[in-house]
């Protein structure tokens, strides 16, 4: 439980990862479909502390993003409009998802819904 | 010093103005009849309360460890007893034997001074609904002397499955969801099931149709029939920013409002508060498992590592003690660290 260490671990794998990407008030773009090169493009979005990070994400189509819960209870990943649906993730437990089509989409934990996060695909 | 005139006229005892003065507020209404009021106790995790309630005026006397209190003095008709949060699978360093806790707790219900006719579990039996969770949890359970056990569920006991396996192997009578009622002694028992089918955003939910039979439910018992309601996350606003509490309890609420005397039982908090609201006593229940912060006191509600030599000072269980006619519920919380 170093929410700071974590924090600065998930800030390097997103730079690792993901080119070129800004950090703004939270909100990630990654623009990494700039590079064509990069066939595949994947993102991690944490979760710590009840919280998805970043709560708000804006990838290209094509993404996948994985989810990594290190909090000690189980959360999921489940979209609002019922487009993705992880089961319950425990400590360490990963989903991923591939956005293949634009949009916006909104997602919670169903267990603990007052958890909320969007990915914006574009 | 409970459960006679004196103490009806007199709402707050010496001992609980001495001993909890700062943290109650009273606003009474001294109409001489109902004695209808508002009053508020709050404890935090790792105090041991006691309250009395009659005709809606509760009483409250904190129990600090060592304390003489007499327990044969709130004995009533029959009593009752209520477990939480046993998170049995949870392996974590806010308490890595959940399974010898829960122990603990047995062993403290086995010695409470009136056996419980039954107990009540309200929910996060397991941590991630997996089938051996639910084994060790009924295995242990088993040396419990009393005899039945309630059962509602917490949202880690319905994960993955919609609760099928939880109805499966406790709510083979119960409707939809897994809510039901019962009676036992002239009191009405009502188990509610607010963890399923959550919104993005919300708190806990009940649901049209649960609301609806509960309506149903409680529609022809006479106003006199003291109502006891159990169900996993607070059926009040404790907190919501971390979810704790249930997006339409007030609506399950207003249908009990006829009724002279109803008791909430809750858990999921993992620590002690209490709330009086006209006819209505509210509670949260410790855990069997591990503490959580008191709300905002913390970045997330998640499990509170305490010092190991704290921990039994912050888990325990909840007896309720029942007196017929006097409208008396008498409910008192004990640490797995007391005597």
């Amino acid at each position: 439980m170093k929410p700071y260490i974590r924090n600065v671990v998930v800030c390097a794998v997103l730079l690792g990862v993901v080119a070129s990407s800004a950090m703004i008030h939270g909100v990630s773009i990654a623009r990494a479909a700039e590079n064509k090169n990069a066939a595949v493009t994947a993102v991690t979005v944490t979760v710590d502390n009840f919280s998805f990070t970043p709560k708000e994400i804006t990838v290209v189509a094509g993404t996948t993003i994985t989810w990594v819960n290190h909090d000690d209870v189980p959360h999921t990943v489940v979209s609002t409009d019922k487009k993705f649906k992880s089961k319950a993730l425990d400590t360490d437990d990963q989903f991923s998802f591939t956005f293949t089509d634009s949009g916006t989409y909104a997602y919670f934990c169903s267990v603990h819904p007052m958890m909320t996060g969007k990915v914006i695909v574009q | 010093m409970q459960g006679n005139g004196a103490a009806k006229k007199r709402p707050l005892g010496t001992k609980a103005r001495n001993s909890m003065g700062n943290i109650i507020k009273e606003n009474l209404n001294s109409d001489g009849i109902d004695r209808r009021g508002f009053l508020k106790c709050m404890a935090w995790a790792g105090t041991g309360t006691l309250c009395v309630m009659q005709g809606g005026v509760l009483k409250s006397f904190a129990l600090g460890r060592g304390n003489s209190l007499d327990r044969a003095a709130i004995r009533g008709d029959f009593a009752f007893a209520q477990i939480s949060d046993s998170h049995i699978g949870f392996n974590k360093a806010a308490n890595p034997d959940v399974t010898a806790t829960l122990r603990e707790a047995i062993a403290k219900l086995n010695a409470l001074p009136q056996s419980p006719e039954f107990v009540l579990h309200t929910g996060d039996l397991t941590q991630l609904s997996k089938a051996d969770e639910f084994d060790t949890l009924d295995q242990s359970l088993k040396s419990v002397r009393t005899d039945r056990i309630y059962y509602v569920p917490g949202e880690h006991d319905v994960l993955n499955d919609n609760g099928e396996q939880f109805r499966e192997r406790y709510g083979k009578d119960t409707k939809g969801d897994g809510w039901y009622s019962f009676e036992h002694r002239g009191v009405h028992f009502v188990g509610l099931v607010n963890v399923m089918n959550l919104k993005a955003g919300g708190l806990g939910s009940l649901g049209n149709d649960q609301l609806a039979w509960l309506k149903e439910d409680v529609k022809h018992l006479k106003h006199s029939t003291p109502i006891v309601v159990f169900a996993h996350i607070p059926l009040w606003t404790v907190y919501p920013e971390w979810g704790w509490g249930t997006d339409d309890s007030q609506l399950a609420l207003s249908y009990l409002k006829k009724f002279g005397s109803v008791s909430v039982l809750n858990g999921h908090i993992h620590q002690v508060m209490q709330k009086v609201e006209g006819n209505v006593t509210f509670h949260t229940a410790m855990s069997t498992a591990f503490p959580q912060p008191a709300p905002g006191q913390a970045a997330s509600p998640g499990p509170m590592k305490v010092p190991d030599d704290r921990l039994r000072s912050v888990l325990g269980i909840t007896d309720v003690n029942f007196v017929r006619g006097k409208h008396t519920l008498a409910v008192v919380d004990s640490t797995l660290a007391g005597s």
